[in-house]
């Protein structure tokens, strides 16, 4: 019994470790240079984080279903082409094009979701597969080109990017909101728990009465309706984009999602962690840029912290910091 | 048991039939709808196609032996980027510049020893840690881009030796430096994995790894020695090919990991290994070269390829699942 309640205080210390660490940082990066915390750094901050959030959030379900999704960037891609592409479009306008772009993104969703739910194909090469596929439609559908919305003055839709209510910029508020919907489903509907049972053992959900099909698919509707927000984002923050704005990223969103502790083995991770894994990618980056290093050298940064924070939840579950491959 | 073999002989020579047909329809569609004045199967044409597909084919061969050690390798990418530079960059430095041409095979040895010891972190992060390779790959794959950036900023990194593009450039019986590479490189690893004892323990440890080490296998110096020798691959397909263009921009490289992959499950690979073989990967290589090069031969957008390649990868692992049971398994993570 003591035994358990130590490895539950092990479990629990790994599971918030990522966020005294998180703390840690913050402190020490205010400490060594005040700017760091200050309200505007922090709202550019979240609000340059938003796009990368907003599409981790989904990818959050997918995880916890136990599954993967490779194919976000791309759709990203492809979300702000279309959108663009159709805003532009006579008789369409931003009314239009944002519904047309949110159902076609959905769509694609519901292929995925279909062929790794219902087909039961394996989410890692579907979803690559996908990744190829959904640039080879954006590239078709742009013919290569990048998109462009020729009179930025006379259109509204900037707002989803670029305006602010309340002093807080909009995308960081899109972020907050789907953050605080997508949380209450995880945690609090009885499809969130069943999201938590396909993904911790799909065999038993199975069995007692789950349809693991449906959840399955619905994580990735909700991942490409995240994906579709992000690219609404994205395309109304520049007003324009290239074929490849969501390229690789992928991996960074997934990198994300790993950093707040949710497992590829599907069944744990939270909402809410997920957020802190985004934050903490996005204050990284900004605090070595203060610091006066380039960009590039998150990457690094990001790599180590990635692997240390993976070491040590696995180190503290099997209780013993090395593994016992021989 | 006779459907046994008949399964058996569709998986395995699924992969060129899919290239002869795609042979077939090429030069139909090429020449009935006369799309283009060429024939598409011409020798000079086939033979291109092994120097084009050299860079990719060289990793994937690599990331065939990875996968059917139950792992996968994403910074593969960002390794041959890296590789290529160090390569590049070495014979500027005032070391080797005094050795004129000599400074050629060093710049290639400073490139392999890069890659190796790259293959050779993730190599011993997978064993000591036991994080999932997934996610080691994963991190080191944003971790060696830096790297990469941190070497030279934005910059591109160049440095031109004729003597290095005239070793790139020659050629015998059509071929060129890098394809007979690819094919070496192809047929040494298909030694080791059927021939050696190395590689008869990587199939166990992919198949099953508790097995195997009660079978008093010791996985992780295998598990070492894949992600050694995918480095130094990856190192490798850097040497050919830059050995020749003499320039490495800081983004090269980039999906190389998703291309390989591809390529290796084309050929018949298993996600969850413990199955795959060379001679497939060689196929499905050739495969997307080939159909790389058919959709332009045909006027098709090059921007159909990813669409095509992407669908067919769909294709095949729903065909697989009827195929094969093993198929059905999951990715172990």
């Amino acid at each position: 019994m003591a035994e358990t309640n130590l490895k539950a205080l092990g479990g629990l210390l790994a599971r918030q470790g990522i966020l005294v660490a998180f703390v840690v940082f913050m402190i020490a990066f205010a400490l060594w240079n005040p700017r760091f915390i200050q309200i505007d750094n922090v709202f550019s901050v979240i609000r340059s984080s938003a796009i990368l959030g907003v599409m981790a959030l989904g990818v959050t379900f997918v995880v916890i279903g136990g599954n993967l999704d490779l194919s976000v960037g791309s759709l990203l891609s492809f979300s702000a082409i279309v959108v663009l592409d159709l805003h532009e479009t006579p008789g369409f306008g931003p009314a239009l094009a944002i519904p047309a772009m949110y159902a076609m993104t959905m769509g694609i969703g519901a292929v995925i979701g279909f062929l790794v739910g219902y087909l039961k194909l394996n989410s890692l090469i579907v979803t690559l597969g996908m990744l190829s596929a959904i640039h080879g439609l954006t590239l078709t559908w742009s013919g290569g080109q990048n998109m462009d919305i020729a009179n930025q003055q006379e259109t509204w839709f900037g707002i989803f990017g670029r305006g602010s209510a309340l002093g807080i910029p909009i995308p960081v508020l899109m972020f907050g909101l789907l953050a605080a919907i997508l949380a209450i489903i995880l945690s609090k509907t009885p499809f969130g728990r069943k999201v938590y049972a396909v993904g911790g053992n799909g065999t038993a959900a199975t069995f007692s009465g789950i349809p693991r099909a449906r959840v399955v698919f619905l994580t990735y509707i909700i991942s490409s309706f995240c994906v579709a927000t992000a690219g609404l984002i994205q395309a109304s923050r520049t007003m324009g984009a290239q074929n490849t704005v969501g390229q690789g990223m992928e991996l960074e969103v997934l990198a994300a999602v790993i950093l707040g502790g949710a497992s590829l083995l599907g069944g744990s991770g939270a909402v809410f962690k997920t957020v802190i894994g985004v934050l903490i990618l996005g204050f990284i980056q900004n605090g070595l840029l203060l610091a006066g290093l380039q960009f590039y050298v998150q990457f690094v940064v990001t790599w180590i912290i990635i692997i240390l924070a993976v070491w040590l939840d696995i180190a503290t579950k099997r209780g013993k910091f090395w593994s016992p491959i021989a | 048991m006779k459907n046994d073999n008949m399964t058996h002989l569709v998986k395995n020579g699924a992969i060129w039939g899919f290239i002869v047909l795609e042979l077939i329809f090429f030069q139909v569609v090429g020449s009935v709808w006369s799309l283009s004045q060429s024939a598409f199967i011409d020798p000079g044409n086939m033979l291109l196609l092994l120097k084009q597909s050299a860079p990719i084919g060289i990793i994937a061969v690599g990331m065939t032996v990875i996968m059917i050690n139950g792992n996968i390798d994403l910074s593969v990418g960002a390794t041959y980027a890296l590789a290529g530079i160090v390569m590049l960059d070495s014979m500027t430095w005032p070391i080797f510049v005094g050795l004129g041409d000599w400074a050629i095979p060093l710049a290639w040895l400073a490139a392999l020893l890069t890659g190796c010891i790259l293959g050779a972190i993730n190599g011993l992060i997978v064993w000591k840690t036991g994080v999932d390779a997934f996610i080691v790959t994963l991190g080191s794959m944003l971790g060696f881009r830096g790297l990469v950036f941190m070497y030279n900023g934005q910059q591109p990194t160049y440095h031109l030796n004729w003597t290095m593009v005239d070793i790139a450039e020659w050629g015998a019986f059509g071929l060129q430096t890098s394809a007979f590479v690819f094919i070496g490189v192809a047929f040494l690893v298909w030694l080791m994995m059927t021939r050696t004892v190395h590689g008869r323990n990587a199939y166990a440890i992919g198949n099953n790894r508790e097995a195997a080490v009660n079978a008093a296998i010791r996985v992780g110096p295998h598990i070492m020695i894949n992600f050694v020798l995918i480095g130094f691959l990856a190192a490798l397909s850097a040497v050919a090919f830059y050995s020749g263009s003499g320039s490495v921009n800081p983004n090269d490289g980039m999906l190389f990991e998703l291309w390989a992959i591809t390529a290796v499950v084309l050929g018949g690979t298993k996600l969850a290994g413990g199955a795959g073989s060379i001679v497939g990967t060689f196929g499905g290589v050739l495969a997307i070269q080939l159909l790389r090069k058919g959709l332009g031969h045909i006027g098709a957008q090059t921007e159909t390829v990813n669409l095509v390649i992407g669908l067919i990868l769909i294709a095949v692992l729903m065909l697989d699942k009827q195929l094969n049971r093993k198929g059905q398994e999951e990715l172990k993570l």
